[in-house]
């Protein structure tokens, strides 16, 4: 393995015990408590998730004036609703229209509006994301299985400062009269993110 | 000028690869990565930008083969022994269990959804109006990189340097990050979604519609 100064390179280069060694470190010296690693790991896997985001979305196709909201100041819109804090200080919610698909990436590291979404999956993190998406969206959307209509323009927000993204995606046709609880089951994570569409209703399980 | 974190635009990374939609299910110990890494912020020993920029200072090579989370934990340990919490013979368990000074500030079970739900707000209060508007055309520095600390922190992409574009909203002002990882201040400065068309950016962009919107701090912009 290549050899450096930096610290960590005497750490085991398993990564699962180079984790493990760390963690037994510091719980020895009583930095780390093993009960709030499970408690932060419970809620990132159990807890919050793209069910929050879908929630939002649901209410901003149901409810004229939310979305009304949510544009024009989504932090306070998604706060009132019970979701903020660690990487969701700062939202903005941006549109899709006919015209218009927007599409989120951190191209630096992986700010993703955790809050709303949940921690990000691993292609969002994935060097080939973080490379293209800003360079060739509708190649990446392809990846997705997604492609859009030759009227319609590409707008990628590369989440550059701690301001976090969450896309609306357009609302289904056929779907007039559902309960936002309905409405939510069709809004997909990356749907949230622009990699995807809402589902149709004839797509659900 | 740059570091390998700064990837956008790069070409030869093949396809992105979907996943299952819903919450991402971490395997073991990425999910402890994860946890140590959020645990030991709580220390109150750095920022955030403290600890992106640990992991923008692995070196090229750990940075392309680690996979995420191992330049998490690799990043973590690196900061724990650069911020004097631990020594590197601390690291090789060289040292017996001796109740650190630290140890009250030890994030504990029952503190970690008031944790989570803190966060860490950047924006600050102004205390100078914001140098420019939505509509105005600006122009981003050139060279890039940090104007402070030589080969430090930045949040303005390479592939962003040297560009026209249009501010599209006005943020706040937030703490700036190239000042932050340094310890440096917070020295907080308005904030500006800007617009570029793709053709500023891209030799052959895929649409002639099709735009990039970075959040940019007030210093990387010039009039244009």
């Amino acid at each position: 393995m290549p050899h450096d100064d930096h610290p960590h390179t005497v750490l085991p280069s398993d990564p699962a015990l180079r984790v493990k060694t760390l963690e037994t470190i510091l719980t020895g010296k009583g930095l780390i408590d093993p009960a709030a690693l499970d408690e932060i790991i419970d809620t990132y896997q159990n807890k919050i998730g793209p069910q929050n985001g879908a929630r939002v979305v649901a209410r901003a196709w149901d409810e004229p004036d939310f979305r009304a909201a949510l544009l024009e100041d989504a932090t306070a819109a998604v706060s009132e609703m019970g979701f903020f804090g660690r990487q969701g200080e700062h939202v903005v919610a941006v549109e899709n229209t006919p015209e218009r698909h927007n599409m989120v990436v951190c191209t630096l590291c992986s700010c993703y509006p955790w809050p709303l979404l949940g921690i990000p999956p691993g292609w969002y993190k994935s060097d080939a994301y973080r490379s293209r998406a800003v360079r060739e969206p509708r190649k990446v959307l392809s990846d997705f299985g997604v492609t859009l209509s030759p009227d319609t323009a590409v707008r990628v927000w590369d989440s550059t400062a701690e301001m976090r993204y969450l896309v609306v995606p357009m609302r289904p046709d056929n779907t007039e009269g559902w309960s936002q609880d309905e409405l939510a089951r069709l809004v997909t994570r990356d749907s949230m993110i622009g990699t995807g569409l809402a589902l149709r209703p004839e797509e659900l399980e | 000028m740059t570091r390998v974190h700064d990837m956008g635009g790069r070409f030869g990374d093949g396809p992105v690869k979907p996943e299952p939609q819903g919450i991402p299910q971490l395997g073991d110990w990425q999910a402890r990565a994860l946890a140590l890494t959020l645990a030991c912020g709580s220390l109150g020993k750095w920022n955030i930008d403290v600890s992106r920029h640990a992991r923008e200072c692995l070196s090229p090579k750990d940075y392309t083969r680690f996979s995420y989370f191992e330049i998490w934990v690799s990043a973590l340990a690196d900061l724990l022994v650069a911020r004097g919490v631990l020594t590197k013979s601390d690291l090789q368990g060289q040292d017996p269990d001796v109740l650190h000074a630290l140890a009250e500030k030890c994030l504990r079970a029952d503190q970690v959804a008031g944790v989570l739900a803190k966060g860490g707000p950047a924006e600050r209060p102004a205390n100078t109006p914001p140098q420019f508007a939505p509509g105005q055309t600006v122009r981003t520095r050139r060279p890039g990189g940090n104007h402070m600390v030589n080969g430090g922190h930045t949040r303005l992409p390479a592939y962003a340097t040297g560009a026209t574009g249009e501010v599209l909203r006005v943020h706040g002002h937030h703490v700036l990050p190239d000042s932050n990882a340094h310890d440096l201040g917070e020295a907080p400065e308005p904030l500006y979604a800007v617009r570029f068309a793709a053709a500023q950016l891209w030799a052959n962009p895929e649409h002639p519609n099709d735009e990039v919107i970075l959040d940019l701090w007030e210093s990387y912009l010039e009039p244009a």
